[in-house]
């Protein structure tokens, strides 16, 4: 359990954009879309990442897998650093980590069957097994993710929107991958089969010891499913936390608004708490605010906020908190009043 | 009556171990396909023209080159369409058996017009795809070739092509292959574009697939609905090119002939009372265009039920 799967070190993911009109030899403007992330994962634990639209979620999560270029480190099973290797070294680790996307149906091409969608990895990873092999390895996968394996010649316009993501985490798994980074899996579905594709992914990776990459931006599937949580604002770390840790003891101004604004399916409850309402938009990437990213939207905001960025660290002890961490508590926010 | 529980359990494992059989998007189409009644009656005048190419050789009791010399300086009187004499369709000027000539041009035609838009389909796929997949600067000076290619004004330089290498088929289809595939690849790139940003070609590039055969599995099959509607209208241009050329005179070579060659005779000699030279070939063109121009059209609305 507590051998490191994947360190991620001052993760940057940067885009130059250029405008139609522009010419040759404009300065391109520069969006980072995910700046400096740090994270570490360890085997058989999931990562949740939470944050909205627009702050680099996806984007980490195709810097991993190298889709985007990036900067900085990404350490593998603490010894080899994935954003250095060439394209035929990389293939190696690219069955070891698999991606689970967004939309169920978009993410299968409409002219293969089920068969020949789920076996595409492995066909690609181990082009030397034999057809039949390939057919039983499918159908046996395909009980797994509890699709029935007689449906292996269907179309993918001819299933639901949870089977469809069915078959997509069974593309994933076919290679017995140890990672499994699941792009918001389950925002596209309704919530009785966000529970039964959830339910799923928890008890695959009991049975078959993975780690997963959780991106979402619904907090409280986020918390079902977690171990460790991570919040990103405009690219940025805002807070990581141990689950309980992280929503019952948020430090970080704008978690503590997420947080508050989960809605709570009892009436009661739900009418007595207060929100903390973020006033204002997301800032826009290509001229994020200086120092704390967050200064824009924060009550809290100060004149140091403008000037010096707050560094991800661990929460100063606050005189009458009863939550008292723990000594080796893995608990980090970024802001200056913490 | 009471059913053996037993018999129906086992009845419903069979059911279950055996493998459905999926309904592709291809097969929902084909049944749109044969719900048009015009395009169907395009496709079955298709076929009959085909069969006429490739059969019509056995019924004619001529040659495309023999000269029936009993109708020779009578045409007018005796060159007429009859079953007695064995002329079908008549002769033409020369005392020529009208109906293997139309044969023969049948072939020639449809030939043109099927290989210019194979090449068309093939070439332009390929290279339209490609720069389309892999974009930037790549895509930019292939797509720009393509534009530098098509301000050539092409009827010239087949013209060109004829006179310079001689008049012969094969040098007619390099001329109409050269320029075919031109707007096909703009189109399939156009498409490539927005197929390539979908979820499973992602999926496929996270996985490690390779780029050719992302292109080859994932790009090509989502395109052929839109290739297909394409070629099925562009064979009838191609047959016009031919004919056009051939009505200049520069296309196939005596004795062989085409539809054009055939129409420009026969409305050469339209005024001496031989009216049927220009029927028949100009017949079988226009209900083979028209059934190209049917058959594409009930394509395009089988395949993409959404832009109905």
């Amino acid at each position: 359990m507590s051998t490191s799967l994947l360190k991620v070190e001052d993760l940057r993911v940067s885009f130059s954009l250029k405008s139609q009109g522009d010419m040759p030899w404009t300065k391109s403007r520069v969006l980072q879309a995910v700046g400096g992330v740090s994270f570490e994962l360890k085997q058989g634990e999931t990562l949740g990442i939470v944050g909205e639209s627009g702050c680099g979620k996806s984007t980490l999560a195709r810097a991993l897998i190298r889709m985007v270029k990036a900067t900085g480190r990404v350490v593998w099973m603490g010894d080899e650093e994935l954003l250095g290797l060439s394209k035929s070294q990389m293939m190696k680790y690219r069955s070891e980590i698999q991606m689970v996307f967004q939309d169920p149906l978009a993410s299968l091409n409409p002219r293969k069957t089920v068969g020949q969608i789920i076996a595409e990895p492995l066909r690609t990873h181990n082009p030397k097994l034999s057809k039949d092999e390939v057919v039983a390895q499918v159908k046996a996968m395909m009980q797994k993710v509890s699709l029935l394996p007689n449906q292996i010649n269907r179309y993918p316009h001819e299933f639901s929107g949870g089977q469809c993501q069915r078959i997509g985490i069974a593309r994933a798994l076919i290679v017995k991958p140890k990672l499994i980074i699941c792009d918001e899996p389950v925002s596209a579905l309704d919530v009785s089969i966000q529970a039964q594709v959830i339910n799923l992914l928890m008890e695959l990776q009991q049975e078959m010891g993975l780690s997963l990459v959780f991106i979402a931006h619904d907090l409280s599937v986020v918390k079902h499913i977690s171990n460790r949580v991570m919040v990103l604002y405009l690219g940025k770390v805002m807070e990581v936390a141990d689950r309980d840790d992280l929503y019952d003891n948020p430090r970080h101004p704008y978690t503590q608004a997420l947080i508050s604004a989960v809605p709570i399916p009892d009436p009661k409850i739900e009418r007595a708490k207060d929100v903390i309402l973020l006033e204002g938009d997301l800032p826009s990437p290509l001229a994020p605010p200086s120092g704390c990213v967050f200064r824009t939207r924060c009550a809290k905001a100060q004149a140091i906020c403008g000037e010096i960025a707050p560094e991800l660290k661990a929460p100063e002890e606050k005189e009458g908190t009863v939550l008292a961490l723990e000594k080796e508590s893995t608990h980090r926010v970024a802001c200056h009043f913490e | 009556m009471v059913f053996k529980q037993e018999n129906i359990k086992n009845l419903a494992l069979v059911v279950a171990e055996q493998d459905v059989k999926g309904r592709s998007l291809w097969a929902d189409a084909r049944k749109r396909f044969f719900q048009n009644k015009a395009a169907v009656a395009g496709m079955v005048v298709l076929i009959i023209v085909g069969l006429f190419a490739l059969f019509g050789a056995q019924v004619s009791q001529f040659t495309n080159d023999e000269i029936d010399f009993m109708v020779i300086g009578q045409v007018a009187e005796l060159g007429g369409p009859s079953f007695a004499s064995g002329h079908f369709f008549g002769t033409d000027d020369l005392g020529r058996d009208l109906f293997a000539r139309v044969v023969q041009g049948t072939q020639i035609s449809l030939m043109v017009g099927v290989v210019g838009a194979a090449i068309a389909v093939i070439a332009g796929t390929l290279y339209g795809a490609t720069a389309g997949y892999i974009g930037g600067r790549i895509d930019n000076a292939m797509m720009r070739t393509v534009d530098i290619l098509m301000a050539v004004p092409y009827m010239f330089v087949i013209i060109l092509l004829l006179v310079i290498f001689g008049r012969s088929i094969s040098m007619l289809f390099v001329g109409i292959g050269l320029l075919s595939w031109l707007e096909m690849s703009r189109i399939v790139r156009g498409q490539t574009l927005s197929i390539k940003n979908k979820e499973y070609i992602e999926a496929a590039q996270a996985t490690g697939v390779s780029s050719f055969k992302i292109i080859l599995q994932h790009i090509v099959p989502n395109l052929t609905g839109i290739v297909a509607v394409y070629a099925t209208l562009l064979v009838p241009l191609m047959i016009l090119t031919e004919s056009f050329i051939s009505f200049l005179g520069l296309g196939v070579q005596e004795p062989d002939t085409s539809w054009g060659a055939l129409i420009f005779e026969g409305a050469g000699t339209m005024q001496y009372g031989t009216l049927w030279q220009l029927a028949f070939p100009l017949f079988f063109f226009v209900i083979t265009l028209f059934a190209f121009f049917f058959v594409g059209d009930g394509l395009r609305d089988a395949l993409d039920p959404k832009d109905r």
